[in-house]
């Protein structure tokens, strides 16, 4: 056990120091790593949220919304699909968020009303794997003369993904507009988005700027009825009544439910002012399709109003004065200047799927990050010294072997960690702290059968030998059994139970390397310096 | 040449070797008390319930410090009790210039939660600073609830397998028993004393679990070694013969462990004390069920005598090949 080859000496060596290159610039501030030669590693650890201060929201979509528009479109769908075939029905009722009943007129007409309305199904995923696959399944209903339009699960979690992505995409152009580099944004789960912000203070405007889908639509006032009125008597078919945004005075507004023109038709908007009062408004320019649909309608309905709805609540209804030709016009509201830039950029980025809620927010600031890496800081050289005083004055000469070993122990979990760019976050370092007096314990055991050994009379060669190798065992198992641990862990666990298992798990892969390899060389290092002939005092 | 080899000591013996503390003796009242202590346990965590933190309870905590000057609590709490958020509990939070405002999870969804922590921040923006914003809906409050308990759970699987694995099913029932013994003690403490429970407190839960195994592989392997070395030995006394034989390695162990913890309780911060409080109890209750549950109970359950016989075997049967 106590023998090395010559290649085993190069190889501890070699990885010793290559772990101290790594690990090195962690030990330096920033400016000072920058500064230095081309050929020095720069790479330095990469601190949590809760170190180096930031924003950590997490997001969830609303399915149940998702799950309504899906079904309102395939009742428009079905509805087109029955039309174009000549169908006659009288009536498609929704049950649920996820069935569609189409109640034909005449039930002989059932079979060519399935094959029209198998048409709005949509093959589900890749077009290889999942062939026969649909996302929503039509067949004939209980009753005669009713065929049943039935959504499934994946039907769903595609939309869902989709929606996700979607939303995504949306929130990193939003979050680009702000100007903040670094933001990480993925999908968390099947209906959750998650946003990670490293150094963010304030994230007020950052809610603001996700917290609203953004949806613009432009509609038709009705002609002659207001919401009033319609709620009194009865809303004529294709029109709903909308709420006014909190500024606007006059109530609820009758208006067509088909808009004239959507959001997605927005070429760019920007914030501006009024030529005439000086209010904040907001530019806008449609694409092409945007401008001749908005033309034709302002064509047709000179004189009268027509609505900006955003988010389903109407900002203004101004009358249409003179056909808007050119594609461009501006939507005033009761607005603040911070208010349009956001609303410009939420407009320019496009709409959200749907609403997204925050379900988790954590926000650190960055001074209090700096206070717990001082703490830990403190924490780690107090700790570590009472473990080096602890050991050297248990074990002597050894228990400075042992410290050495240590001290490379840590080395290399934090160049480990720097490597495959661990984060390393507040319990993460109470795990790098923690390790260090669980890594000792892999010298006690190795130490204390030494003395055992001894102490049954055995040469001091034989008796280290016997005690490296028979401690070998135990550790391995020991270190394994809390391995098994930290793998559950990072694999069920969250936030700071991730942290901590990652710096706990290579921790332990380091620590026998560390604690048993190098110790081990250091000690035949030590026996082999001794003096040939004379009595060698095994100082554990 | 001749060498003269002559084995020495240097260095503190603090635990004399021979030192043969009859721990057996004790195994009944020891196993007696544990049994209490986690009949305790449980009736406290199902009486007094825990003190959960936000993780688990959902609701908002918000940890402020002063623009200057130290924090006048009881005029924060008049300006937030004003302000329609609900209950809201103010603590004091190491030095005297923070302070942490926990709010109730507010009926009516996530919006009004945000709506909550809004009127808050805006009603101490003037004197006040903040440090750290916790929001946690119920949702997710009721899945980290749920994963902390499967994880705790999965880890002491994990470790039984392995220990089953590398040795009998008496070492993993054992094994089973002391870390259960461990979790659930350690529980019932923060529920006696209503420390606040959170996902701080459950990573450290799992580290108990790393550690307590830790210790109780150490003992077990000695035992196993011991009942390969003296075959004939009363099962007692071997069982007594390796704790004692591994006690200065767990007393050794357990100082450095505790010395680094109590610095990291010292001077780690406020924002992980709760872990280190949980870690610390964890350690010492961790290496107490090691020496007196996992081990007795082997007594208990008898343990397979004939791991000698079957390495003699080994040896017999490649001597004999040796010589043919």
């Amino acid at each position: 056990m106590l023998h090395f080859t010559r290649w085993k000496i190069i190889a501890t060596l070699l990885t010793c120091l290559a772990g101290l290159l790594v690990a090195l610039p962690n030990f330096f501030p920033k400016e000072t790593v920058q500064s230095w030669p081309s050929f020095m590693p720069k790479q330095q650890l990469t601190l949590g949220l809760d170190l180096q201060g930031g924003a950590h929201l997490l997001l969830a979509m609303d399915q149940d919304e998702i799950k309504k528009d899906w079904i309102n479109n395939l009742r428009d769908e079905a509805r087109k699909e029955l039309r174009d075939a000549k169908i006659g029905f009288t009536g498609i009722g929704t049950q649920g968020l996820t069935q569609l009943v189409v109640k034909l007129a005449k039930p002989e007409e059932q079979a060519a009303a399935l094959k029209a309305l198998n048409k709005v199904r949509q093959p589900i995923g890749n077009a290889l794997l999942g062939a026969g696959a649909y996302d929503v399944e039509v067949s004939s209903g209980t009753e005669p003369g009713t065929i049943v339009i039935k959504e499934s699960d994946q039907g769903l979690r595609q939309r869902v993904a989709n929606a996700a992505s979607a939303s995504i995409e949306t929130i990193n152009r939003r979050v680009n507009n702000l100007g903040t580099s670094e933001s990480t944004i993925v999908r968390q789960g099947a209906d959750r988005i998650l946003i990670q912000f490293p150094g963010l203070k304030d994230t007020t405007d950052l809610k603001k700027l996700i917290g609203e889908t953004a949806k613009l639509t432009f509609h038709e006032v009705h002609p002659s009825m207001s919401g009033d009125e319609a709620k009194m008597t009865k809303v004529p078919t294709g029109f709903k009544i909308y709420p006014g945004d909190k500024g606007e005075s006059s109530g609820e507004y009758l208006l067509r439910e088909q808009p004239v023109v959507q959001g997605a038709d927005l070429a760019d908007a920007q914030p501006g002012f009024d030529s005439r009062n000086g209010e904040p408004v907001i530019n806008f320019r449609f694409n092409q399709i945007g401008a001749r649909k908005f033309a034709n309608f302002t064509k047709d309905h000179v004189g009268r109003p027509f609505a900006i709805v955003l988010d389903d609540k109407v900002l203004s209804a101004p009358v249409i004065r003179e056909p808007i030709l050119g594609g461009s016009g501006q939507i005033s509201g009761s607005f603040t200047v911070e208010g349009t830039n956001t609303l410009a950029v939420q407009l320019r980025s496009g709409s959200l799927p749907t609403k997204l809620t925050i379900v988790e927010e954590r926000t650190v600031g960055p001074s209090l990050g700096a206070d717990s890496i001082s703490a830990g800081k403190l924490a780690g050289v107090v700790g570590g010294i009472a473990v080096v005083i602890l050991t050297i004055l248990y074990y002597g000469t050894f228990g400075i072997f042992a410290c050495v070993g240590l001290l490379v122990h840590l080395i290399l979990t934090v160049a480990l960690m720097t490597m495959i760019g661990a984060v390393l976050t507040l319990p993460g370092i109470a795990g790098l702290v923690l390790g260090v007096a669980m890594a000792v314990d892999a010298n006690v055991l190795i130490y204390e059968r030494i003395r055992e050994e001894l102490r049954l009379g055995k040469m001091p060669v034989s008796a280290i030998d016997a005690g490296f190798q028979r401690a070998y065992v135990t550790i391995l198992d020991s270190q394994l059994t809390t391995l098994a641990c930290a793998i559950i862990m990072f694999w069920l666990g969250s936030g700071p139970i991730r942290g901590f298992a990652v710096t706990l798990t290579i921790g332990i892969l380091t620590s026998i390397f560390a604690s048993v390899t190098v110790v081990r060389l250091l000690i035949s290092y030590w026996l082999r310096a001794q003096p040939k002939g004379r009595a060698i005092y095994v100082p554990v | 040449m001749l060498m003269r080899l002559i084995p020495v000591f240097k260095g503190f013996d603090f635990f004399p070797h021979d030192l043969n503390l009859p721990f057996m003796k004790v195994k009944g009242p020891a196993l007696v008390l544990s049994i209490i202590a986690m009949v305790v346990s449980i009736g406290l965590i199902g009486i007094k319930g825990l003190n959960y933190g936000v993780d688990f309870k959902g609701g908002s905590l918000i940890e402020l410090k002063t623009k200057s000057g130290n924090a006048d609590i009881s005029a924060l709490r008049e300006k937030l009790n004003s302000i329609g958020v609900g209950s809201v509990q103010i603590q004091e939070f190491g030095s005297p210039d923070d302070v942490l405002v926990r709010l109730e999870e507010q009926p009516g969804g996530e919006a009004e939660q945000q709506a909550a922590l809004k009127k808050v921040v805006d009603a101490t923006s003037e004197t006040y600073v903040e440090r750290r914003v916790e929001v946690v809906g119920p949702a997710v409050s009721s899945e980290l609830r749920m994963t902390s308990f499967i994880a705790v759970a999965a880890g002491i699987l994990a470790i039984v397998a392995y220990v089953w694995f590398r040795f009998e099913w008496q070492f993993a029932l054992g094994a089973v028993l002391a870390l259960s013994h461990d979790v659930i003690v350690t529980v019932g403490i923060f529920a006696l004393f209503q420390f606040e429970f959170d996902l701080s407190t459950v990573a450290a839960l799992l580290t108990i679990l790393g550690y307590s195994v830790n210790d109780t592989v150490v003992v077990s392997d000695r035992i196993r070694e011991n009942l390969r070395k003296f075959k004939k030995m009363e099962l007692n006394q071997l069982l007594n013969l390796s704790i004692n034989e591994t006690l200065s390695r767990t007393i050794l162990t357990g100082m450095t462990a505790l010395a680094v913890l109590i610095s990291l309780y010292v001077f780690g911060g406020e924002v992980i004390r709760n872990f280190n409080l949980a870690m610390l109890l964890g350690v010492v209750i961790g290496t107490y069920s090691s020496i007196f549950i996992a081990a007795p109970l082997l007594g208990y359950l008898g343990v397979k005598r004939d791991w000698s016989d079957l390495a003699a075997k080994a040896v017999a049967t490649s001597k004999t090949k040796a010589k043919a």
